[in-house]
């Protein structure tokens, strides 16, 4: 059992290891550099700036230095373009956010996803499953830069009610985490009705029926422990990408989270800060699925 | 369930409701919210080199004059109550306030100007506008480590109150100059304090260590969420300050900023995008402003490559964009240019770029493709930007329908798109410059061959004669004589295409008052008041 641990641990730390080289050179690859900018920097003035942030030196002395860094004293390193900001401020700062409105959406999601497709698979083929399905192909098909400014302008604008943007007011959370939570609830909402279908047409259900259990216990007790497995599958990767944020969601409603810093570094070549985003993302996934095995040894007593 | 999901929803609303916008709250407390597109990269205006931190450092630190708010070529007195030439405009002397104050209460001294010009200068701090203060004497040579004394820059402390700075040259228009925020004071003190003084990356720019010598100093700052200033009760004019504070947001996505702005949650959005002008031309006219901006919009031609370094192809191809359709349908506000300096005080650029398609035509068989037969498929560079695409699709059908002739657009992200043009790894591109300051000097002097923003390749002896022409006389009209000069053969020469004058859209709030149009948006923060209005339902 320890020996298995021990075993995921390190396999684990070479995932991430992999991935920080990976990282580290795939980035350095892209054309231009974080020194492009729309008005060019002077060639002395450059030199000083590359030497300020040690990337004047070659490559492999770049990587090691990083690497040893990153051992050593657990430092992420520094943007490039902006003076004296630290990587680890930049995700410490916004990581809460995109948490805090992760959880929320995905509270959302939940509850109105899940109970939406028993509903539907229980009332299958009745008006309440029609809606259920259309609801959940809207939420499929629209993607989250319509569905975001709609709500903007219909819950903030006509209904007076709600600010359009901004992470100040204790309700600011309302509208993203709906936008965010609701196109994950049209999947689940379809993964459970899906799910809720086989199981209901497995014998034992009939078994339980022709016994005279009543329907609300049959689906309770019996069917939902099954039909919903398709959809606690998708919760556990959809989880991961909702607390890291999403780039679009944050633009649109003007929200300090940790999304939008996937796409900017990217685009601003801010090296280090993509390193570290990558690392603490890969972190989070490689955590989750070593919890994900330990909970399944403690369930399965054949993987022991 | 549906019902439940109703009540949660009215419930929310019911909750959330608020009797006073965010915008009305604001304009009781004096607070002004500022659309602002994005973080600053620094608090330091020595390292800073962007709209946006310019927007925040003329909060936090005042120079020896300022701008005015309403009249662009005007210089109040900033920091000095006095900045005077001595006859040829070369040396310039400032005398301080005795009364001016960093905002932790120490004097400002012209030791701490001499001290700031000198880091900006000094290599090793690597400030990329430090070309900025080129202007004075044996500045580019201690920047670039040509000369390592610091005596032998042109900046003279005579007591603390008064410095002289002596300049490479007659310079009638440096009190323009002296409007960017480069040539604003940092505080010795607290630099030294924090660390050398050329340290990049020192902690006394840090939004808690800050000290400036501006009507505001920094209250609260959290990263993309927004930064506050409060009034700077050291600030020698502190009485006539009326806002009690400034709030930036860094909204980047203007539509966002729009929906902002319309919902009550800002005093003044840093733009309007092209596509909501005309929703807000008919629902709320009073709130958008449409001015002139000190920016021009043009195209390059990449001189070194075939058949562009021919100025009958250039001259032809910049002759077949009708300018006034793209600014009337695209632009939104952006005026046709006919050079690359956008008009500004007495200087009119001359007449040197206008459509005229049976001219082109003409010009384009005398370069040998009668028709467009034979021309090349070139490749137009422009950068993943909704307007950027729509006008280069337009330039595309001008340039088949006059010409005949067949370019394909290439559209790369915008740092690839930066080191294409940088590179000269492009034929023709879509590009924009926006001025430093009020003088044509800063739209011409980019075109002088070895400048890093030329990026066309193109390099004319006569050109750069005019400019220095204009360097060595001091009657501003003369002078002007001369950068006309140059300008009518850069634009004969046709290394780029002037296309628009820059127009710049924003909305403002009915109850901001002393918000007038400047060429360069540089609007004092010192003369705003806020009005409260009718109050708003929400």
């Amino acid at each position: 059992m320890l020996k298995l641990l021990a075993s995921r641990f390190l396999q684990g730390l070479l995932t991430l290891f992999v991935l920080v080289t990976l990282t580290f050179f795939l980035v350095r690859m892209m054309p231009g550099s974080p020194y492009t900018e729309e008005k060019a920097i002077p060639a002395h003035i450059l030199e000083r700036i590359k030497a300020y942030t040690g990337m004047d030196k070659p490559l492999p002395v770049q990587y090691g230095r990083y690497i040893k860094n990153l051992v050593v004293h657990q430092d992420l390193g520094d943007l490039i373009r902006k003076d004296g900001v630290k990587v680890s401020e930049v995700i410490g700062d916004s990581f809460p956010v995109s948490m805090a409105l992760g959880l929320a959406s995905m509270g959302i999601a939940l509850l109105v996803g899940i109970p939406a497709g028993v509903v539907a698979a229980v009332k299958k083929n009745s008006p309440t499953d029609f809606a259920c399905l259309a609801f959940a192909m809207v939420g499929i098909c629209l993607p989250s830069f319509v569905i975001g400014p709609l709500l903007a302008v219909f819950a903030g604008l006509k209904l007076q009610s709600l600010n359009v943007g901004g992470w100040s007011s204790p309700t600011d959370w309302i509208l993203p985490a709906i936008t965010l939570g609701l196109i994950n609830a049209a999947y689940l909402a379809r993964l459970a009705r899906g799910g809720m279908l086989d199981v209901l047409s497995q014998d034992y259900i009939r078994t339980a029926k022709a016994k005279g259990v009543p329907g609300q216990k049959i689906i309770i007790r019996h069917a939902l422990r099954g039909g919903l497995i398709p959809a606690v599958a998708f919760i556990g990767p959809a989880f991961a990408g909702m607390i890291s944020g999403s780039f679009v969601i944050e633009t649109i409603f003007q929200i300090p989270g940790m999304g939008q810093h996937f796409v900017n570094a990217a685009t601003d070549r801010e090296f280090f800060l993509i390193q570290g985003l990558v690392l603490f993302y890969g972190f989070l996934i490689v955590g989750a699925n070593l919890l994900a095995d330990l909970a399944q040894i403690a369930l399965n007593p054949r993987l022991r | 369930m549906i019902r439940l999901l109703t009540t949660t929803a009215l419930c929310l609303c019911l909750f959330s409701c608020q009797q006073e916008s965010q915008v009305d709250r604001a304009t009781r407390e004096g607070i002004l919210l500022l659309g602002n597109t994005n973080d600053p990269k620094s608090f330091d205006p020595q390292v800073t080199s962007g709209v946006l931190e310019s927007n925040i450092n003329r909060a936090l630190f005042e120079g020896l004059v300022v701008f005015h708010p309403s009249d662009d070529l005007a210089a109040p007195s900033g920091v000095a109550f006095e900045v005077t030439p001595d006859e040829t405009s070369t040396v310039w002397t400032a005398k301080l306030r005795p009364d001016a104050k960093w905002s932790d209460g120490r004097q400002v001294t012209a030791e701490d100007f001499a001290f700031s010009y000198q880091r900006l200068l000094t290599p090793e701090l690597g400030a990329k506008y430090a070309e900025m203060l080129y202007f004075i004497e044996g500045a580019e040579a201690f920047n670039k480590g040509e000369a390592k004394d610091f005596s032998s820059v042109g900046i003279n402390v005579v007591d603390p109150q008064t410095f002289t700075i002596t300049l490479r040259g007659p310079t009638p228009f440096f009190k323009e100059i002296l409007k960017h925020y480069t040539w604003n004071p940092v505080p010795k003190h607290k630099v030294l304090e924090y660390g050398s003084i050329a340290q990049r990356g020192n902690d006394w720019s840090k939004p808690e260590n800050l000290v400036g010598n501006g009507p505001f100093r920094i209250k609260s700052f959290r990263r993309n969420d927004h930064i506050e200033v409060e009034r700077n009760p050291h600030y020698w004019d502190a009485k006539n300050v009326t806002l009690n504070g400034i709030r930036f947001l860094p909204i980047s996505n203007t539509f966002t900023e729009s929906r902002m702005f319309r919902d009550g949650q800002l005093h003044v959005s840093d733009s309007v995008a092209p596509e909501i002008v005309d929703y807000m031309k008919k629902h709320n006219p009073s709130v958008l402003r449409q001015e002139r901006y000190l920016g021009t919009d043009f195209y390059r031609f990449n001189t070194t490559r075939k058949p562009l370094d021919n100025i009958l192809v250039r001259r032809a191809l910049s002759m077949a964009i009708d300018r006034k359709a793209l600014c009337d349908n695209v632009f939104r506000g952006s005026t046709p240019a006919y050079g690359i300096t956008p008009p500004m005080g007495d200087y009119d650029p001359p007449h040197g770029a206008a459509f005229d398609p049976e001219q082109a035509k003409k010009l384009i068989a005398e370069a040998g493709f009668p028709g467009g037969k034979g021309f090349p498929r070139l490749k137009l560079l422009i950068a993943s930007k909704e307007t950027a695409a729509t006008m280069a699709t337009a330039i595309q059908a001008m340039w088949r329908e006059h010409l005949g002739v067949e370019v394909e657009i290439e559209n790369k992200e915008w740092t690839a798109y930066l080191l294409a043009i940088q590179t000269l790894d492009y034929d023709i591109a879509g590009a924009g410059w926006i001025g430093d300051f009020i003088d044509p000097l800063t739209f011409l002097e980019i075109w002088s061959p070895g400048n890093g923003n030329n990026n066309t390749g193109w390099d004319n002896p006569e050109f750069v004669a005019e400019l220095e022409k204009s360097f060595k006389v001091t009657d501003p009209a003369e002078r002007y004589e001369f950068l006309r000069a140059a300008e009518a053969i850069l634009l004969k020469e046709a290394p780029i295409a002037p296309i628009g004058w820059r127009g710049r859209n924003y909305l403002v709030h009915p109850s901001v008052q002393g918000w007038y149009p400047l060429l360069l948006a540089g609007n004092p923060y010192n003369s705003i008041r806020l009005v409260p209005q009718e109050p708003e339902r929400k």
